[in-house]
């Protein structure tokens, strides 16, 4: 892949980004050294590498997937009109009224 | 406390450890030495650019607090803040809640944050002062400290000189004696450059080692927060409070942060320093090569085990990767003040974003895809062999700031590319780099030898560093600013 100085204009005018006429022959030369570096890298035996955005190892900080605040489904479907408490579960649902035919 | 003219310059001169043993011992006060750096603000800040933004009376009150707080402690024998009234400046990217952060830009000028930077937090919790914010490059993009909106500012070893950037008023102010240690940022050599170029030691630190939360974001998976400091024991100090988890940068790292005071002091016998056959040693100019290799020999005397070690080919483009995933995700961040405001920023930093903004989005991302393969073929053949690599930080002497004003010599703009030859090829790969004095060109500037380790492996780049400082006295000299007054 490479890109051409039309090619690089009407990107940049897609993007709302106003490049002086007299920098887009540069700004074609930077783009296609990168685009032909980056195809330089596929050359790297990734066998057994996994993709990641990060080089090293980083999982993302969670919180304990528990019960923090209420706790007390009984009480809050009491507010229901209809409360429903489906079999198999152990907890109820709120019915409501049909609102889409 | 009023010091007088010399004694001020003695105060100014100790290493940030002397400091803290003096303060704590009552030697000397937090305000003797807050007013030793202020007097030294006063009379370089604004002659080497250096700083953005100083409230003296502001600091004398912070420094009569923590002396207080040392009198008490010395009563009740309670309370042990490692940085317990030093003053420290920082890059002007740094937030504080309520102060202002201009980055280094005429957009950003009177940006007032929010929050506070997490480095500095824990720097206020050891008791460091923050006595002023240090001139940079604009947001960060630039690697000479060129900056045509906010002012260049001078290397303090020679005025005519570039003090390399982006980091560039942390490492004058440093090296100059205006605070005895300073946070800088590294995305593609900002804290290795302005430490080199002013004869200083810099820590550019194992992605993830150091919270960004509340500093300037440039490159997300780039950016790296470090010190700048005279010693390297300094910086060890400075790294061990800063480094650490924090819930509120995504890519902060949960390993443990091992105590760099312990092994500082251990030597190099049996550890093995990688030279590279290729690319990092070339293109290098012959007085900077024989610096290195004097380096190396001084490494070889204190009993390392020097050993060849051949890089892989795909380093070759890495700095290039750095480059591009720097400007194209710096342009995601300015998109739109470089549609509304492109008149506002200085001609390089907006022709850099411009080319990020353009850059291909399967590029990019490919860019990134490949960096776990790149680092796994750069591990096993370096770190298979050697414990630590040693490369230049730049490849030549420190250049003028009139030669190099890409302004004005257009085709300079290479020559600053090939600038982080050394340098950028590490942000790629998220490894730790450690900048560290190696003697003078015959221009009479400072040049780095750089140690690169594993993945937070900081601990023995700073024993390295710390064994070849204890034989050549290479962090001794400063530089001579009576010239400047």
């Amino acid at each position: 892949m490479s890109l051409d100085k039309e090619t690089v204009r009407k990107i940049a005018y897609l993007a709302r980004i106003r490049v002086p006429e007299d920098a887009l022959a540069g700004l074609v030369a930077e783009l296609n050294h990168i685009i032909g570096w980056v195809e330089q890298l596929g050359e790297v035996a990734t066998e057994g590498v996994e993709p990641m955005a990060s080089v090293v190892e980083i999982t993302l900080p969670a919180r304990a997937d528990e019960v923090s605040d209420g706790g007390i489904a009984e009480q809050v479907l009491k507010n229901a009109p209809e409360p429903v408490v489906a079999p198999g579960t152990d907890g109820g649902y709120f019915a409501v009224p049909k609102v889409v035919e | 406390m009023m010091v007088d003219g010399d004694a001020a310059a003695d105060v100014a001169g100790l290493s940030l450890a002397e400091v803290v043993r003096l303060i704590a011992r009552r030697k000397l006060s937090s305000e003797e030495v807050t007013h030793a750096c202020l007097d030294r603000i006063e009379r370089y800040g604004g002659k080497l650019v250096a700083v953005a933004g100083c409230e003296p009376e502001h600091a004398l009150n912070h420094a009569r607090a923590a002396d207080a707080v040392i009198a008490r402690r010395r009563s009740t024998g309670r309370g042990d803040a490692s940085l317990l009234g030093v003053p420290l400046a920082h890059k002007d990217m740094f937030y504080r809640q309520g102060r202002i952060s201009a980055c280094g830009s005429r957009i950003r000028a009177g940006f007032v944050p929010d929050r506070t930077a997490a480095a500095l937090e824990r720097l206020d919790a050891a008791g460091a002062l923050d006595i002023a914010r240090l001139n940079m490059a604009e947001f960060a993009l630039g690697v000479t400290g060129h900056n045509p909106v906010a002012g260049t500012p001078h290397n303090p070893w020679n005025p005519d000189f570039v003090t390399g950037g982006s980091s560039s008023g942390s490492g004058v102010a440093v090296a100059a004696g205006l605070a005895y240690g300073a946070l800088g940022s590294d995305t593609g050599g900002s804290i290795r450059f302005p430490a080199a170029c002013c004869g200083i030691v810099g820590m550019k630190t194992t992605y993830g080692r150091v919270s960004r939360f509340g500093a300037m974001p440039l490159s997300y998976s780039l950016d790296t927060v470090g010190p700048l400091t005279r010693t390297v024991t300094d910086n060890a100090l400075m790294l061990g409070i800063i480094a650490g988890f924090d819930g509120r940068d995504p890519a902060a790292s949960r390993l443990a942060v091992p105590n760099y005071l312990a092994t500082i002091e251990d030597g190099v016998k049996s550890l093995r320093l990688g030279v590279p056959e290729n690319h990092f040693l070339e293109p290098l100019t012959p007085e900077v090569r024989k610096l290195i290799e004097d380096a190396i020999d001084a490494f070889r005397r204190l009993g390392a085990k020097i050993v060849a070690v051949r890089v892989p080919e795909s380093v070759a483009v890495t700095n290039g990767m750095t480059t591009m995933i720097t400007t194209t995700e710096g342009a995601a961040l300015h998109a739109r003040w470089m549609r509304e405001r492109p008149g506002d920023y200085g001609r390089q930093t907006l022709g850099r974003l411009v080319a990020g903004a353009l850059t291909p989005a399967t590029t990019y991302i490919e860019a990134l895809n490949r960096r776990p393969a790149v680092l796994a073929e750069f591990m096993a053949a370096v770190f298979g062999a050697a414990d630590v690599l040693v490369t230049p930080v730049m490849m030549g002497p420190v250049p003028t700031i009139a030669e190099s004003d890409v302004g004005a010599n257009p085709g300079f703009a290479q020559t600053i590319f090939a600038m982080g030859h050394a340098t950028r090829p590490f942000n790629y790969l998220g490894l730790p780099g450690l900048s560290v004095p190696m003697g003078f060109t015959a221009n009479g500037l400072p040049s780095s030898f750089q140690l690169v380790g594993r993945p937070f492996d900081e601990a023995t780049l700073y024993r390295a560093a710390r064994a070849y400082e204890r034989e050549t006295g290479c962090t001794d000299k400063a530089p001579d600013l009576s010239k400047l007054a």
